[in-house]
């Protein structure tokens, strides 16, 4: 039996072969052609349709991992339509009267051999991309999507790391687990396995090989443990260990339904956290009792220009009826930092996470903010809909948003447009200077939501997605609980409710913690909902007293 | 023919992102523009050529436009690469 440590990344257990993820493995034939036109032809269209792909790529991992992780489909974009190296391929084939395939395999052999013998280390990671597009294109010209590995039964799928394009087209239902030898807390894979709900082990370094590739193994995502071949004793051990874990997640279903109170009789709100309408069916799976953030960028993020009212519209009034009367809270437009949109044209910053971003886009270019604010009252029709903006930090941008708003209103009265009465307005708590004036701006909203992770980050100065910092990461820092009972307190103090939207909300370790300090509502995504709301009904808030 | 020399600020040089956003730049001007560092000479217009040359943190790019509106391009290049880097 061989053990590997790395890092847990979701807990659950696994047993299953391992599978090593295999890259470039379709061996390419020569074959003479006889009509270069056609051939060159075909090669046009299967970039096109390599082109196409990507371009789906980059908004499915805009969504599900945000800009920084997506930006590199945009480049594989321009690589694929490259002038020298599409050149170098029509050569192959009307030269060597050669088949497409090999022209680009050959191509690509010569590309990333350029790369390969230079002397920066960033540039000679280079030659990986040109693997990646031109794998992609060789596939294409196979007539297809076929990217991926496909596996006859389910598998513990093991990697040095998983690239966004890899993670994004493998076929799910077939993975068990995800082992990486590199990887971060915060890598592509690692976000794959929390939303899949599978365990993974990352960062599990060398001792994780090649060799292992079909071995028996189990995955602890507990420990952060992998067991290659495992003696009965440890397969006996980890049998009890799931099976325990099986029936937590039993007792999980039982839950549904039922209240999120604790011992002592005091109830919270969970929502769920959504980032489309399609998401809406997952948080009712859920059983969420609302959402507690509507992330409204997808509706951008799709478009090549501003979406129109109507769209949104639509789009709003799907979710809104769809929860049937339970809360949706929706964030206006956040983008910027790390999130950017082509058509928006923004300007490129020294430094994004305190730049031009969310709110202030969204006040100084007011046509976009009333086309969302109009299409959001209009939706309230139909549902119960709140609003809430990010990013704020003055009264200022409070007076103005609400002068808006206020406008909005009155056009929509005016057009004899339908909408609720009742909509509340919220900000998002983002920053340290928005905890600060908290007392203040809670008389002029009816809701505050916590984004930790804005706020975790602005208040340690730590940048997340920078792993070497991740030792001076401390997400239960006092600094952040301190404002997050400060926070909550100067709502309460004018009868206002306060919720957690970001990731902390999720954190088992901190429930008690909120509940103590009276937060009201806690946002998840929604595979989180039934386990916080097991953990908030174990809870007996009175039993510290 | 117009001309123009530019220092590259940006600590991490042209990467394969930055190159990207080059490109999109030089696509869309109509003038043929290249990119030359130490004698070596590539297309801006291509993302391989311009990320094969490597440049980093304080070298020297010379960048040349010949067109019909190598004015208007050259001003507009020059604009974009001080934004930029």
């Amino acid at each position: 039996m061989i053990i590997i440590k790395g890092t847990g990344v979701f807990g659950g257990i696994a047993f299953g072969k391992l599978a090593f993820y295999k890259r470039m493995e379709n061996a390419v034939k020569r074959r003479k052609i006889d009509d270069v036109s056609a051939e060159i032809n075909r090669f046009e269209k299967a970039k096109e349709m390599a082109i196409l792909q990507l371009r789906n790529l980059y908004n499915k991992a805009f969504y599900e991992a945000g800009e920084a992780q997506a930006q590199i489909f945009e480049a594989h974009q321009m690589m694929l339509d490259d002038g020298d190296y599409c050149e170098s391929i029509v050569n192959i084939v009307t030269t060597r009267q050669a088949n497409a395939e090999y022209a680009v395999a050959l191509t690509a052999g010569n590309f990333s051999k350029i790369f390969l013998e230079m002397e920066d280390a960033y540039m000679r990671e280079r030659a990986a991309d040109v693997r990646d597009i031109s794998k992609r294109l060789i596939n294409a010209l196979a007539g297809g999507n076929q990217q991926g590995m496909h596996f006859v039964e389910p598998v513990i799928l093991a990697a040095d790391d998983l690239t966004p394009s890899e993670t994004v087209q493998l076929d799910k239902e077939k993975i068990l687990s995800f082992v990486t030898i590199g990887g971060s807390i915060n890598s592509h894979t690692a976000i794959l396995s929390r939303m899949m709900n599978i365990p993974a082990v990352i960062g599990a370094g060398d001792s994780l090989r090649a060799e292992y590739d079909g071995k028996e193994a189990i995955v602890d995502g507990f420990t952060g443990t992998v067991y290659v071949e495992p003696d009965a004793n440890t397969i006996g051990r980890l049998r009890k260990k799931a099976n325990a874990h099986a029936k937590k997640k039993n007792l999980l279903e039982r839950l549904r339904g039922q209240e999120n109170i604790t011992l002592d009789g005091k109830k919270i709100d969970v929502f769920a956290n959504i980032s489309s309408v399609t998401d809406v069916a997952i948080a009712l799976e859920h059983d969420a009792g609302g959402i507690g953030l509507f992330r409204s960028e997808f509706l951008y993020l799709q478009k090549k220009d501003y979406p129109c009212e109507e769209d949104q519209y639509k789009a709003y009034k799907l979710v809104a009826e769809n929860m049937r009367g339970r809360k949706v809270i929706i964030r206006t437009l956040d983008i910027g930092a790390d999130k950017q949109i082509d058509y928006f044209n923004l300007p490129i910053e020294e430094n994004p996470a305190l730049g031009y971003r969310a709110i202030r886009i969204c006040l100084d270019r007011t046509y976009v903010f009333k086309t969302q604010l109009r299409a959001i009252y209009r939706a309230s029709a139909f549902g119960n809909i709140a609003v809430m903006f990010p990013m704020i930090i003055s009264m200022d941008e409070i007076k103005e948003i609400k002068d808006i708003v206020e406008t909005v209103k009155s056009e929509l009265d005016a057009g004899g447009i339908a909408y609720s009465k009742e909509v509340e307005t919220g900000i998002m708590i983002e920053t340290p200077a928005a905890v600060m004036i908290s007392d203040m701006l809670a008389k002029e909203v009816d809701f505050f939501s916590v984004g930790t992770n804005d706020l975790t980050q602005y208040t340690l100065a730590i940048d997340r997605q920078n792993r070497k910092l991740d030792r001076f990461y401390d997400s239960h820092h006092p600094a952040v609980l301190r404002m997050l009972k400060t926070v909550a307190d100067n709502a309460h103090k004018e009868g206002k409710w306060v919720g957690i939207c970001g990731e902390l909300g999720a954190d088992l370790a901190l429930t008690e913690f909120f509940l103590a300090i009276g937060i009201d509502e806690l946002s998840v995504s929604p595979a989180y909902v039934l386990p916080l709301r097991e953990k908030i009904r174990g809870i007996d808030l009175s039993a510290n007293k | 023919m117009k001309t123009f020399d530019y220092t590259i600020k940006d600590k991490l040089g042209i990467h394969a992102r930055p190159a990207g956003l080059l490109v999109k730049k030089a696509g869309a001007l109509t003038s043929s523009i290249t990119i030359s560092k130490d004698k070596k000479v590539v297309d801006a217009k291509r993302i391989f050529g311009i990320m094969g040359l490597s440049v980093k943190c304080g070298e020297t790019i010379t960048m040349t436009i010949e067109g019909e509106d190598e004015d208007e391009d050259a001003e507009a290049l020059e604009d974009f690469m001080k934004e930029t880097w």
